[in-house]
């Protein structure tokens, strides 16, 4: 039973494991290398100016300063807000109702899921040039209702500045509200029974227990489905440049594509750096908040 | 058995004027026609019929000649139904000097999207798998940073993926999109596989090890054969999502390697010449083709795929 | 103590997970062929242990011997283990043949040397009909039986059992309790056996671990633990329906330790005390329900009349509650003598098989 035999044999901490350690190096780089690495790279870079190519001059704000004197970037983060807030509004109430309306015993109920969730499957390309034709001005809607005999009706927001986010709005609800019908219905379908029958028992009308006691209850999937979709729409990209390519006069213009734009064509780096980190702080502000929330206050141990 | 007592009076018809017997009894008459399920159905077909309205209107306007679109309406049925429109946009649309069609696009398009799926679903199924059954100090800290890196936007980690590329050569290639989308795919992936992995009762995975089978062994005799229904989940997210990327695309690749969604909008949105609509609905359909087929034949795991996207966080 | 081999040894040994302690210097010796029991409520440490001796955890510190041999750090097959799941952990897309031989083929077993082993564990736990199914088309008794098979098969000295019985029913768990008392009388193997079932551990154990708080509270004979129980713990979680106590205090009247509490004082001159001094102080009497005699005619060393205040029908027996001065207290007696709320009985016990408890400590006295 002699125990230097075994410590001879011990195997090291670092080798423990071997295998899965190995196994897990795609993930270890991909997280320090390409989620942390790159990250901190942007970062640090978007305090330089870099022109063509990235160098380590600093050059401390100025290039923050530069960009939020552009009207071509407030331009977009206006018009990030005003897609972002209103896809949020109107998906989660159409979301909710249709969740909420599929969620009443009914038939069909597969058929309606199917035909609600099918834009998700596609891409914000297709979705984006699909709606190019529909609103298209000369053959669209616009002109359907103008033959119809109500000959001054306009509706022409790809070629209005003024409207043209509620284009690209009308086409990112179409594409995305399904998805929030779908995780409201999973979450509908999370409540307990017994609620409804002690609801029913009590004679509280459907539209009550819905207000009062359902939504109160599913907060947990609303704050997480918020979470998600708000960091996707940060990202908002492929729809405006399939849809509109930023147009009419730029009055379409996205962070995403001003990120995009000024480092693949317009080589000025610095700017895509720090107009990239702000999206950045964006989704940061979404994001940290909840994250805190959700895990900071009841770690397990 | 009073009831039983009245009842029997009533069928040999001694107490017909019984009070009790006049009520309600049996199931509850239901009309199909209530205000509430007119309601209902009402709103559920209307929003239907809006939300099939662009898929209509595509394939109509993709089966039209250019003609009876300049004088029709987008909504009217073709009148003469043509196919050239497709056989254009699949061999002959022209994207700058490029008149081949889509066609290139979409065997790009499958040339990243099949080893793109294979390796990303490889590489996470063996993360989440690890992290599930073969702690190790440190692995949740990198977990927990691929999970939080699944809300930076993209943007922020482009150009330095350009850089890195660059540095092993593979800037530009399609190798170099494949190592891209397993990347991005990871977070959301391993997540899907670890949980998986976490619900299969550790005792299984006890009894293997008493049984002396290893890490890889475990892999690939236990665990993989049972995660069959997680690997069809994770097929169907990967197949969509790299089918529909377009950032990714545009970025990683050349003209000559655009993925299909990259060069369809070229096609659409080339300045030059004149608009055809229905080679352009033509084409729209056909990149649109492929998640739809995989949504419509997936079904309920398309769904379940989603669930799981949405827990991600 | 005069120690046959010993199959399992474990010295000072320590799990922490985090900052909790789940076993806390914790020594056993278990010795070859023993059927052993580590028996405690959930969160005791017991399944702990066993995953240890099992090497399925990493122990904190402390040595575990396998056949004198330390096993600390060695990989769990090259231990020369055989485990039995709660769960059977049967491989659910291998037939019962492939779970029977999976382990051998890891091993890189010749072909004919695994059919031979798989054939004979079949015959000793009469599956052989089963070998071809997999584990989805197999009753809840017939996949534990396959469990302890691919345990049997790999020929090994120490089998482990993880709460085996606990997914089956009332009647299956019992039927399987006699066949692994069968086997293990048959194979003479050591046997270390974890349950939270005190009927099990009393019928199944050569030696029994009652455990709490990550440490072994007592270490006996079934009997021994049942009769003479070293703490209050060990007293209260051994014997159902469980044990009364009563509590008061000690006292010595000319030279004879008397138990005094209101309205009860029991002479203690044959209780068998711990050691040798006997201090007069708070302690807690504890009698077993079944030890109480009830107009049983007999002359108790201790007798009463009490009042019948609740009558509980077991079927065979029947638990009557009534009041020993201001306590409650449950007595046990067959049916057919039970009397009715509100009679009322003689009874009786004899202190020598009762225990005593210290207040504070819980230790017996």
């Amino acid at each position: 039973m002699s125990t230097s035999e075994t410590i001879a044999r011990r195997p090291s901490q670092l080798f423990r494991n071997l295998s899965a350690k190995i196994a897990s190096l795609p993930m270890i780089l991909t997280a320090l290398v390409v989620f942390l690495g790159s990250t901190a790279w942007t970062i640090v870079y978007s305090f330089t100016n870099s022109k063509l190519l990235p160098r380590l001059k600093f050059v401390g704000l100025d290039q923050y300063e530069r960009l939020w004197a552009q009207s071509r970037w407030l331009t977009s983060i206006e018009n990030l807000l005003v897609y972002g807030v209103l896809s949020l509004v109107f998906s989660f109430i159409i979301g909710f109702i249709l969740a909420a309306l599929l969620d009443q015993k009914i038939r069909f109920e597969g058929v309606f899921r199917t035909i609600f969730l099918y834009p998700f499957a596609l891409s914000f390309v297709v979705t984006g040039l699909t709606w190019q034709w529909i609103l298209n001005p000369d053959f669209g809607v616009q002109r359907i209702v103008r033959a119809i005999g109500w000959t001054s009706f306009t509706f022409n927001p790809l070629y209005d500045q003024r409207i043209v986010i509620y284009g690209i709005l009308i086409a990112g609800l179409w594409q995305g509200t399904g998805l929030i019908m779908c995780l409201m219905l999973a979450g509908l379908r999370g409540i307990d029974e017994d609620i409804w029958k002690a609801a029913r028992v009590d004679g509280i009308p459907t539209w009550k227990t819905y207000v009062f006691i359902v939504i109160p209850m599913m907060r947990p999937v609303f704050i997480t489905t918020l979470v998600i979709v708000a960091s996707g729409i940060v990202r908002l990209y492929d729809l405006v440049v399939a849809q509109t390519s930023g147009g009419p006069g730029g009055a379409s213009e996205v962070p995403a594509k001003y990120v995009y734009d000024y480092m693949f064509l317009a080589q000025n780096l610095g700017q895509g750096f720090a107009a990239s980190t702000m999206m950045l702080l964006s989704v940061a502000i979404i994001v940290v908040p909840w994250a805190y929330l959700e895990f900071g206050g009841k770690k397990r141990g | 058995m009073a009831d039983v007592q009245t009842l029997n009076m009533v069928a040999a018809g001694v107490d017909p004027a019984s009070d009790r017997l006049s009520g309600p009894r049996g199931a509850r008459p239901r009309r199909t026609l209530s205000r509430r399920n007119i309601f209902i159905y009402g709103t559920l077909i209307l929003v239907a019929v809006y939300y099939l309205i662009p898929l209509y209107v595509m394939i109509v306007t993709s089966l039209k000649g250019m003609p009876e679109i300049r004088l029709g309406n987008i909504f009217a049925p073709p009148v003469e139904i043509t196919f050239e429109p497709w056989v254009k946009a699949w061999a002959t649309a022209c994207t700058g000097l490029n008149c081949d069609g889509l066609s290139r696009g979409f065997w790009n398009s499958v040339q990243i999207t099949v080893p793109s799926v294979i390796f990303s679903i490889g590489v996470a199924s063996i993360n989440g798998y690890a992290l599930a059954n073969w702690r190790f100090k440190g692995a949740d800290t990198f977990f927990t940073i691929l999970i939080v890196g699944a809300f930076i936007p993209y943007q922020v980690m482009i150009y330095p993926i350009v850089i890195l590329l660059r540095e092993i050569g593979l800037y530009g290639t399609l190798w170099g999109l494949v190592i891209v989308h397993s990347i991005f795919g990871m977070p959301i992936l391993t997540l899907l596989f670890r949980n998986y992995f976490s619900s299969v009762p550790e005792e299984l995975f006890k009894a293997a090890r008493v049984d002396g089978a290893g890490f890889w062994r475990i892999y690939f005799v236990i665990m993989l054969p049972m995660a069959l229904p997680i690997f069809v989940v994770a097929i169907i997210i990967q197949i969509t999502g790299i089918w529909n990327d377009f950032l990714f695309g545009v970025i990683y690749t050349k003209p000559d390697t655009y993925p299909m969604t990259v060069q369809l909008n070229n096609i659409v949105n080339s300045v030059q010449g004149v608009k055809e609509y229905n080679v352009n609905m033509a084409a729209t359909i056909l990149t649109g083709l492929v998640p739809l087929i995989v949504y419509f034949v997936s079904g309920k795991l398309f769904v379940r795929g989603i669930a799981a996207g949405a827990v991600k966080g | 103590m005069d120690t046959p081999a010993t199959s399992v040894s474990i010295r000072d040994l320590s799990l922490n997970f985090g900052t909790v302690a789940v076993l806390k210097g914790l020594d056993l010796d278990i010795q070859e062929g023993e059927f052993l029991v580590l028996l405690g409520p959930s969160g005791c440490g017991k399944s702990t242990l066993l995953n240890c001796i099992a090497g399925l955890m990493d122990v904190s510190d402390g040595q575990i011997f396998i056949k004198d041999r330390n096993v600390t750090w060695e990989e769990p097959k090259d231990r020369g283990i055989g485990m039995v799941f709660q769960s059977y952990a049967l491989y659910p897309q291998m037939t019962v043949r492939g779970n029977l031989s999976f382990g051998l083929k890891t091993a890189g077993m010749a072909k004919d040397e695994i059919a031979k082993r798989v054939a004979r564990t079949a015959d000793v736990l009469q599956i052989e009909p089963l070998l071809d199914r997999k584990p989805s088309q197999l009753s809840g008794g017939q996949r534990q039986r396959v469990a302890i098979g691919r345990a049997l098969v790999r020929d090994v000295d120490v089998f482990l059992f993880d709460e085996p019985l606990s997914n089956l029913d009332a009647k299956l768990r019992s039927e399987l309790r006699v066949e692994i008392k069968r086997l293990h009388q048959k194979l003479a193997n050591t046997m270390v056996y974890v349950t939270h079932d005190q009927i099990e551990a009393m019928t199944l154990a050569d030696r029994i671990a009652v455990m709490r708080g990550g440490q072994i509270q007592q270490l006996d004979a079934p009997q021994t633990i049942y009769s003479r129980p070293v703490n209050r713990y060990v007293a209260d979680f051994i014997g159902s329906p469980g044990m009364n106590f009563l509590s008061g205090a000690v006292e010595i009247k000319d030279g004879i330790p008397h138990f005094i509490a209101e309205g009860i004082d029991v002479s203690l001159s044959n209780y068998i005390f711990n050691g040798d001094a006997v201090a007069a102080g708070p302690a807690e009497l504890g009698v077993r329900p079944e030890h109480i005699g009830v107009n049983s005619g007999e002359d108790w060393p201790y007798a009463n009349t009490v009042a019948v205040e609740v009558v509980e029908p077991m079927g065979s027996d029947t638990l009557i509650w009534s009041k020993l001065g201001n306590q409650n207290i449950s007595m046990r007696l067959p049916s057919e003598r039970a009397p009715r709320v509100g009679d009322s009985v003689s009874i009786g016990f004899d202190p020598m098989r009762a225990s005593l408890f210290d207040i504070a400590t819980g230790a017996r006295l």
